[in-house]
């Protein structure tokens, strides 16, 4: 088994939050921590782009490297875990990643007092027993050892998150991305959905021709 | 006096270079195992008993229904 990786489609998603909804459900996470959300890129402006953000289980993940209580761990497929009984809930692995993934229950407090840090799991639990009472108080349901996928991705409506063995998910993309041969509106947006460019260069000369005509009379 | 300062000034300059010697920051790490409370691997309890093909073939199968292409044709 590889490594377990996140991936969303910026062509496809449609900022419908589902994923974020999902992973709340799921795990019965507190209000105001949110393992997953949506960052858009230029919102409001025509062609913005959204991606699903979570905790990416880094090869090389930089909040196992910081935390002081080495209470981080990788499980065979790359899934970067942490043992809350050991975390004092210093904020430093969330200064230290690039996704702001790590996320505390007491929001921005004096140090010591954020709380346990929560995150995204990958759907894989923490470590206590598979399954058990303290394993979802703690960290959440364990999607993978129920041999299903985490919740986010699967209840994606678009399929814009794919999880899942790295080679697979890649596999999924590349064979999307040359199906559909283009990036931007000629993927999936505008033009597929109201006409392709010769279309519109078409209606153009229709125009021009009504317009000839007009002027003629 | 020259010489002194000039001793002085490269042997500054090494001890400055040394600090920049580069070693791994990361605490090395045996995939699945650390110091701390240890975790039951995802086919060892429940359903899959152990069963690691299984797990992985469910696994990979569901990883299959996220490419429409693949579930349409």
């Amino acid at each position: 088994m590889a490594r377990m990786k996140f991936l969303c489609d910026s062509e496809r998603c449609i900022e419908c939050n589902g994923c974020v909804t999902a992973c709340k459900n799921e795990h019965e996470v507190p209000w105001g921590v949110n393992r997953r959300r949506v960052v858009t890129v230029n919102d409001g402006v025509p062609g913005e782009k959204s991606i699903s953000v979570s905790c990416m289980h880094c090869s090389d993940a930089p909040c196992m490297a910081v935390c002081p209580t080495d209470c981080f761990y990788k499980t065979d497929e790359g899934v970067v875990l942490h043992n809350k009984d050991a975390c004092i809930g210093c904020g430093y692995c969330f200064f230290a990643c690039p996704f702001g993934a790590p996320q505390f229950p007491n929001g921005p407090a004096a140090f010591g007092a954020r709380g346990k840090m929560d995150k995204c799991t990958f759907c894989a639990g923490g470590p206590e027993e598979n399954g058990s009472k303290e394993e979802f108080e703690k960290y959440g349901r364990n999607r993978i050892s129920e041999g299903k996928l985490p919740a986010c991705a699967e209840m994606c409506s678009t399929k814009a998150l794919l999880a899942g063995d790295a080679t697979v998910v890649s596999d999924i993309f590349r064979d999307r991305a040359l199906r559909r041969g283009k990036a931007g509106d000629a993927a999936w947006g505008w033009t597929t959905a109201y006409g392709k460019p010769e279309q519109a260069q078409e209606r153009t000369q229709e125009r021009t021709r009504e317009q000839k005509q007009e002027g003629g009379k | 006096m020259k010489n002194a300062a000039f001793l002085l000034l490269t042997a500054a300059f090494a001890l400055g270079l040394s600090a920049c010697g580069e070693y791994s920051q990361v605490a090395n790490y045996k995939p699945g195992s650390y110091q701390g409370k240890s975790d039951t691997r995802p086919w060892e309890a429940g359903q899959f008993a152990g069963n690691k093909q299984a797990w992985e073939a469910a696994l990979a199968n569901r990883a299959q229904s996220q490419n429409e292409y693949k579930r349409t044709h």
